[in-house]
């Protein structure tokens, strides 16, 4: 459950970012706390990614504050973010692996380069072996990325985001460009992720399926594989946020999405499989 | 109009930026000696052949035409001076740069450029490495490194291919080639001929790191980035060797 009182582990105030002029986002508030998950739904150019990338402080927004743990990212130095970063795990669009590593360099990297993981050599190997047994791709640490097919690439891209056990994810559109199962697949990840360590959860994609999994499934443990658990109602720990064309148009729970009557939201709900 | 000339300025701005961030980095820890030595085998190890053969035959064919003009005088027998004055001075670096730039400029571009639309320079900043310390500052270290060298060999096979022409067709004796060919050297010439490679390899490595992390807009932005860099670092190279040579020409005088 989200700890409204605690410090946010991330928040938007009043953000805008633009590109020669373009504002990419405008305005955006918003603030996520420990332990929730956040589906952010929109078109393609509405500014998701841009979203996440300020999370991260790799893009500068040209106003307004972000802070991700309490401090605010907006007034540091490149250097300075790299402590933060260490704390935040972000799975890119199209995975972002290293061409020129092998899988497990790959997934190893965080763990080398992060000066504030500090993991000791021996320990690396043990890590990143775990990392890609949790998403299924134990026989792989050899293989280039050009070697792997499209959602094998997005695992080992997702073992390299928890590898380090971040308390906060970030997923750029994790489930784009692949098929339906496949795609679920990678959703399930997503969830084993979040319900195994607690993490706090940011997805960005223009699939409403991806956040109803989000929101209405579980991972259970025993089984090993997701559950339903709506437990007669929207879990309260996964909101969804909307953007088009840079600005936040929504943010609340699922029932709330899905009466919306607003014409650009229904179009996401309504594709719902 | 200022709108126009916004951009370029803009540009301008951020490749001396780019270029002061790499040169701090050689003196910062981390030092990424791997990938130095790595690009020194695809800069230097891998631009030996080409710059080996271009030397050879830029060398023989200066003694051939040069051979023309010094028999109109007959002083053929200085065919030895000509070929090392020209080589030292003026052949061996441009020429080797040139080839350089073709073929590590673009490449730089390319495989940069490749990793920016791809995320990848994103994700190196996500996962705590400097893209400049990572990626561009072993470039610089290792081009401004191999690029001296590859031109002192591609000035002494073009001598070889200057000493080949005049003994088999213009009957001079090797003694004579040779002889003259290392008397006519001075200092100055040595100098500017390693000077100009040290700053032409900076041209290089900086121009084809610059384009590359610029690219944008997918496949068809790394082939436009890769195209600007050898495009951009070959005027430079032109540019910059007027300038140096100025600067000798005067001092020696």
């Amino acid at each position: 459950m989200p700890n409204p009182s605690g410090v946010p582990v991330l928040r938007f105030e009043d953000v805008t970012v633009s590109f020669d002029g373009v504002p990419a986002l405008s305005n955006v508030s918003f603030q996520a706390f420990q332990g929730e998950s956040r589906a952010i739904l929109g078109a393609a150019g509405s500014g998701k990614t841009v979203l996440l990338k300020a999370a991260l402080g790799l893009v500068k927004p040209d106003s307004g504050k972000i802070y991700a743990f309490g401090q605010e990212l907006t007034a540091m130095r490149e250097k300075d973010l790299f402590d933060i970063r260490a704390r935040i795990g972000m799975l890119f669009q199209e995975s972002a692996l290293f061409d020129s590593l092998t899988i497990e360099e790959n997934v190893a990297y965080p763990l080398l380069n992060q000066k504030a993981m500090k993991c000791p050599k021996p320990e690396v190997h043990r890590r990143v072996a775990e990392a890609l047994e949790f998403v299924e791709l134990g026989g792989t640490l050899e293989k280039f990325p050009s070697e792997l097919s499209g959602g094998m690439r997005r695992r080992a891209a997702i073992a390299r985001a928890v590898v380090t056990a971040p308390p906060l994810i970030l997923y750029d559109s994790p489930t784009a460009g692949l098929d339906p199962i496949t795609a679920h697949t990678i959703m399930a990840l997503l969830v084993k992720e979040r319900d195994t360590a607690k993490t706090t959860t940011l997805m960005v994609t223009y699939r409403y399926q991806d956040g109803n999994i989000m929101a209405n499934f579980r991972y259970n443990s025993e089984q090993g594989r997701l559950e339903f658990s709506r437990h007669g109602g929207q879990d309260l720990s996964t909101t969804f946020m909307v953007l088009q064309e840079g600005r936040l148009i929504f943010e609340g729970g699922q029932d709330l999405l899905e009466a919306s009557k607003d014409p650009y939201i229904s179009r996401f709900v309504k594709q719902r499989g | 109009m200022l709108d126009l000339l916004k951009a370029p300025v803009f540009a301008v701005q951020e490749f001396f930026l780019l270029t002061s961030a790499a040169f701090r980095n050689i003196f910062r820890s981390p030092h990424y000696g791997d990938d130095v030595a790595l690009q020194m085998d695809a800069i230097g190890v891998g631009s030996l052949p080409i710059t080996a053969m271009i030397g050879f035959f830029s060398g023989a064919v200066m003694a051939l035409q040069m051979s023309r003009a010094l028999a109109s005088y007959g002083q053929v027998n200085q065919t030895g001076t000509i070929v090392s004055i020209t080589l030292v001075r003026e052949l061996g670096p441009v020429l080797t740069a040139v080839m350089v730039a073709g073929r590590n400029a673009s490449g730089i571009a390319s495989e940069l450029g490749s990793m920016k639309v791809t995320e990848q320079i994103d994700a190196m900043r996500a996962l705590g490495t400097d893209p400049v310390q990572k990626l561009v500052t072993p470039r610089l270290i290792a081009t401004s490194f191999m690029l001296p060298l590859l031109t002192i060999i591609a000035d002494f096979v073009g001598m070889v291919g200057g000493w080949l022409i005049a003994v088999v067709y213009l009957n001079l004796s090797s003694r004579q080639f040779w002889s003259t060919a290392w008397r006519a050297l001075e200092w100055n010439d040595v100098t500017q001929g390693l000077t100009k490679p040290l700053v032409f390899a900076v041209v290089i490595a900086l121009i084809g790191c610059f384009y590359g992390l610029r690219a944008s807009g997918g496949t068809q932005g790394v082939g436009r980035a890769t195209t600007q860099a050898m495009v951009a670092a070959t005027v430079l190279i032109f540019v910059l060797d007027l300038m140096i040579t100025k600067v000798f020409v005067w001092g020696a005088s």
